[in-house]
């Protein structure tokens, strides 16, 4: 029965496809005005706000600037991984465009390499962003040598288990607006009580448990290890910067996420049969 | 009957299905709770016809076309489009395939062309963009982001991403819904052109006018079953119902319905000597024939 199929037909490459895909969703992003403020301006306000007005030393000579640069940052990768692709699926799912999409001949995979590019670009301009406004504004210690490899494996991950979150997630909405409802005031507390906005420490014990079972509590303390000098990992916790139990806990967020984008990812509005 | 009984052989269910045709349909059913959308569906659609899919809201016309686009599986039935499975299908099918959604595509910051070209580069052998853009009348908002569009202009986009792809079957589920009259007209010879270059294509629609214009078939279906199948003109029998006369004479409207219309208004014209006053001959229309159709039914 196959008498129909055009055998001599050759199919666009995959790399053509990924190409589109990607330039699609960095056009998507950096066109709309909602997205690029809500995910790349406000933390850098946030820097410059905080770093105005919290400008005290947390100890041996160290400002807290110093220590809110390793929880923006963390909080900035959230925002372009988890909450961008939590509303963004959800709105494409809802308003026809995965619909579309999955109608034509673009390769599935196509979509998802769009998204992890569109993650890429936006987390590694904010994260340029805030280090360059983190330095010349407030006069920012950049890290050095082997702190930079740990920057570069602890944003991986964090993004990584971020983006496939936020991909699970947004099928739980029923649209963007929705989808954006449900994710940002969970952010938002998990940014209050996994050390963004107040030293770790300070946290309540409880409240340092339930940010425990969250990427972004061990995204903030692997970029802590980053940005702060070694002695003070005596106020963590655990009195260390745990990096073994940073990258552990985040690589298996990175496996829990994948299994619930499999598991629950769909290409269709679910009122629509 | 010539001209409809040719077009009026049904396939039953239990028959093979029809390997020449580009939709071939049998015994289809599906089933969402205890609602039977679909309940035993039988249709050929021949290669380059332009078939018309009739039906009240709810009738099982949007649930048929996604179950041969792919986008739901039936309950029981089978189903080859363009000789496959359409669950089955995959890349180089899917290749083959216009699709014009009623829901239409998303907002999005993309510009008409720039939207037009990566749906482009999903195909194999796409048509050109820019030209498309063209028969679709879209060409002076090539530059404008889609988001911006009317509802019509927003229709007419769709189905432009629908045709990109050069798909030998296009399926176009309520293509003209918010459409003025002329934008009606100008996708209708749109159509047509397809339909000369050979491309297959089956349409629903709520408008009769369109479907009668623009369809070498309609299928009438009503609770999930195809009620008739014809051409438009013969659609339930009209082509030989009888037909209306009516004229003024003393000085009131009459009328009278008749089998044999030609004779009567050459009886008329010798009684009056001349031109009939208000003279008309009115077959019912297919407004008339369809509603009757789909009222028996509910």
């Amino acid at each position: 029965m196959t008498t129909t199929t055009r055998t001599g037909v050759v199919l666009p490459s995959l790399a053509t496809v990924y190409r589109t895909r990607a330039s699609v969703e960095l056009k998507e992003f950096f066109r709309q005005r909602e997205s690029v403020v809500f995910t790349l301006a406000f933390p850098v306000i946030l820097l410059v706000v905080f770093g105005a007005v919290l400008d005290y030393d947390i100890g041996g000579g160290v400002t807290f600037t110093q220590y809110f640069m390793a929880g923006i940052i963390a909080a900035g990768i959230l925002g372009a991984s988890l909450q961008n692709m939590a509303i963004s699926i959800a709105t494409e799912r809802s308003d026809g465009t995965l619909k579309g999409l999955v109608g034509t001949p673009m390769p599935k995979s196509a979509y998802f390499v769009g998204k992890i590019v569109q993650v890429l670009a936006v987390t590694v301009l904010i994260i340029a962003i805030l280090l360059a406004v983190g330095v010349f504004a407030y006069g920012i210690d950049l890290p050095s040598g082997s702190d930079w490899f740990t920057f570069l494996w602890v944003a991986t991950l964090g993004s990584a288990s971020c983006t496939l979150l936020g991909i699970a997630v947004s099928s739980l909405a029923k649209n963007g607006r929705s989808a954006s409802a449900m994710v940002t005031p969970i952010a938002l507390v998990l940014q209050f009580i996994s050390g963004v906005f107040f030293q770790f420490s300070q946290v309540p014990v409880w409240m340092q448990t339930i940010a425990s079972f969250f990427p972004l509590k061990w995204m903030a303390q692997g970029l802590r290890s980053v940005f702060l000098p070694d002695f003070l990992a005596a106020e963590e916790p655990a009195g260390s910067w745990e990096l073994g139990r940073v990258a552990i806990v985040l690589a298996l967020w990175c496996v829990a996420g994948l299994l619930l984008c499999v598991a629950t990812f769909r290409w269709q509005d679910r009122s629509a049969g | 009957m010539t001209a409809s009984s040719a077009a009026a052989v049904r396939p039953r269910t239990g028959e093979a299905l029809d390997p020449d045709a580009a939709i071939s349909i049998r015994g289809l059913v599906k089933r969402y709770g205890d609602f039977v959308a679909v309940d035993g569906l039988d249709l050929d659609i021949r290669r380059g016809e332009i078939f018309a899919l009739l039906g009240p809201n709810g009738a099982g016309k949007t649930t048929t076309v996604e179950i041969c686009e792919g986008y739901r599986t039936q309950d029981a039935g089978a189903v080859h489009v363009l000789g496959e499975n359409p669950s089955d299908g995959g890349r180089r099918w899917k290749a083959q395939l216009g699709i014009v959604l009623q829901s239409g595509a998303g907002d999005s910051q993309l510009t008409c062309r720039e939207l037009l070209q990566a749906q482009a580069s999903y195909y194999p052998d796409p048509r050109d963009p820019d030209e498309v853009l063209g028969l679709v009348g879209l060409t002076e908002k090539a530059k404008s982001r889609a988001k911006t569009l009317s509802g019509g202009q927003r229709r007419r986009l769709d189905v432009a991403l629908g045709i990109v792809g050069r798909p030998t079957l296009l399926f176009l589920d309520e293509p003209t819904t918010g459409f003025d009259p002329e934008a009606r007209r100008q996708f209708w010879s749109l159509i047509r052109s397809l339909r000369d270059l050979g491309t297959t294509m089956l349409l629903t629609t709520h408008y009769l006018d369109e479907a009668e214009a623009l369809a070498d078939r309609v299928g009438v279906i009503a609770r999930g079953r195809l009620v008739e199948v014809a051409v438009p003109s013969a659609l339930g029998g009209r082509e030989t119902a009888p037909a209306v006369v009516s004229w003024h004479e003393d000085g009131a409207r009459r009328s009278e319905a008749t089998s044999f219309p030609t004779a009567f208004v050459r009886e008329l014209a010798g009684r009056f000597q001349g031109e009939i006053p208000e003279l008309s001959v009115a077959r019912p229309t297919l407004e008339d024939v369809y509603l009757q159709m789909i009222g028996e039914r509910s």
